[in-house]
């Protein structure tokens, strides 16, 4: 079933009675050349690859619950490519170029909004930095714009650009950045996985590795054994507990992050407003509601819900930075787990147990980089070499010493 | 979230720093390798269910206290000072 203008309007027609399931439920079948663990974003646009890019038909995808269920069922749905540091900026730039044409891939509409985000800078130091940043990202190839106080006000008037704490001094823009539908990723990669033949296996969660002379022969499941050639973990926020059944430690830890959700309002954002000194971040979904967030709760979690401190932390930056929305009300907020690392950035690599590889590590940050991450978690597992801007993201980099990080904390995954 | 301070009883969550894992607690010796100090600083168990973390009183009595609690639940099942405990 292919989606059309001409199709919509033709099911309009007839009563939409012509519209068919987006995938198969197969029953898994007794091996596969490549298993991945994970039916979230990450580990779907993995399987997409596979098949679309590296030519791999026995792919089949476990996922514990249901389908994009985990963290790209429920995000706050930001793309961008604005980060610093070399092992990071030409991945996500790469992942922004196929954000840029994952519909026409797809064919999909995974409502894609090139709205632009916008970070608000307050002082001297914080200009200089966001240059730096800035031509880091021209150099990758991605778009930047230095923006001064007068620039920020003609695209939002509204802001408190008097705050006595963080006045509004200019920001660091990039255009081509803004949101996608979470969900809509997950199901257009989903479908384009399905129709390529990989088998989506959902309710069914990995209790073990069958590990034989240091390689993996398969994964033991709550359907059964299923033999595989090579098996890839991105199990996000449950990535140390599917490892420990390999006998693995990671360089991760779980933690929770909060996301929050208003009222349906009419138009008053139309792009993506960070407020990093404050711990906000903000957009407006095509529905209406404000879609917001801050930092993480700081302490280890596997609960799916945070606690009080930092519900009114972000709820204060919101405030401090736009007093305008102190009359919407809160329609939800929900908790997600995420798999911290000790430099703040992620994992693609092999590990230990041949056979056995490791996509992990992706912070509060993972939804930005899924179109990525399956295409280069995808290189890795068909060829055995990682794609050419995802080389830093290896296991072995901290006790090596070439963390990449970001924030420049050192290993305190609740500070990154 | 509150956590019972040994000295100050049940108190906030907001009165405390978090320093993560207890492992701290079992620092390698100086001499131990690379390979012991790359896995005490980076390497966690990051259980789902009952762990042990470090957490400092800092709107306290500055007391550094080791909470076992459920990552799962959020429940709270006690708390030691960090001084003497293992």
């Amino acid at each position: 079933m292919t989606f059309s203008g001409f199709r919509v309007i033709r099911e309009a027609l007839t009563g939409h009675k012509g519209w068919t399931p987006l995938w198969r439920d197969p029953d898994p079948q007794p091996s596969y050349d490549i298993v991945i663990v994970g039916g979230g974003g990450h580990g779907l646009a993995t399987a997409y690859h596979l098949a679309a890019v590296f030519g791999q038909a026995r792919v089949a995808v476990l996922e514990k619950g249901y389908l994009g269920s985990g963290n790209i069922g429920r995000n706050t749905t930001i793309i961008r490519s604005n980060y610093l540091l070399p092992g990071n900026q030409p991945f996500y730039e790469f992942s922004m170029k196929l954000w840029e044409r994952m519909e026409q891939d797809l064919n999909f509409n995974a409502m894609v909004s090139q709205r632009g985000i916008l970070n608000l800078l307050h002082t001297d130091a914080q200009r200089d930095a966001y240059r730096r940043r800035g031509n880091a990202m021209l150099l990758s190839g991605a778009d930047a714009e230095l923006l001064d106080q007068a620039g920020v006000r003609r695209m939002y008037p509204w802001l408190n650009f008097d705050n006595a704490r963080f006045p509004i001094k200019g920001g660091l823009l990039q255009r081509r950045a803004g949101t996608a539908r979470h969900d809509g990723v997950a199901w257009g990669y989903a479908r384009a996985a399905d129709q390529r033949g990989v088998d989506i296996i959902q309710n069914c969660e990995v209790t073990g590795f069958r590990i034989e002379g240091g390689r993996v022969l398969g994964v033991e499941t709550t359907r059964g054994y299923i033999g595989a050639g090579k098996v890839g973990v991105a199990a996000a926020g449950s990535s140390s507990r599917v490892m420990a059944l390999a006998g693995l430690r990671l360089p991760i830890e779980s933690h929770v992050l909060q996301a929050f959700v208003s009222e349906g309002l009419k138009p008053v954002i139309d792009g993506v407003i960070t407020f990093g000194a404050g711990h906000f971040y903000v957009s407006q979904s095509d529905k209406g509601g404000l879609v917001f967030g801050g930092d993480i709760d700081g302490y280890n979690s596997y609960a799916q819900r945070g606690n009080l401190p930092v519900f009114e932390d972000v709820l204060e930056g919101g405030m401090a930075l736009m007093p305008r929305i102190g009359r919407a009300r809160l329609l939800r907020a929900w908790g997600g787990v995420m798999d911290m690392s000790m430099d703040g950035s992620p994992i693609i690599d092999r590990t230990p147990v041949e056979g056995l590889y490791l996509n992990a590590g992706w912070c509060y940050g993972g939804f930005k980089a899924t179109p990525a991450s399956g295409y280069a978690f995808a290189h890795l597992l068909a060829t055995d070499t990682p794609h050419e801007t995802a080389t830093a993201y290896r296991l072995d980099r901290f006790a090596r010493g070439h963390v990449i990080d970001e924030k420049g904390v050192g290993a305190t995954p609740n500070l990154h | 979230m509150r956590l019972p301070c040994p000295i100050c009883g049940e108190r906030d969550r907001r009165e405390f720093y978090y320093r993560g894992a207890a492992l701290a607690l079992h620092r390698p010796d100086p001499d131990a390798g690379d390979e012991a100090w790359a896995d005490y600083v980076h390497l966690r168990d990051n259980p789902a269910g009952v762990t042990r973390d470090l957490w400092y009183h800092e709107g306290g009595c500055s007391a550094w206290i080791v909470v076992t609690r459920n990552t799962v639940t959020h429940e709270v099942l006690g708390a030691e000072l960090a001084e003497g405990a293992r």
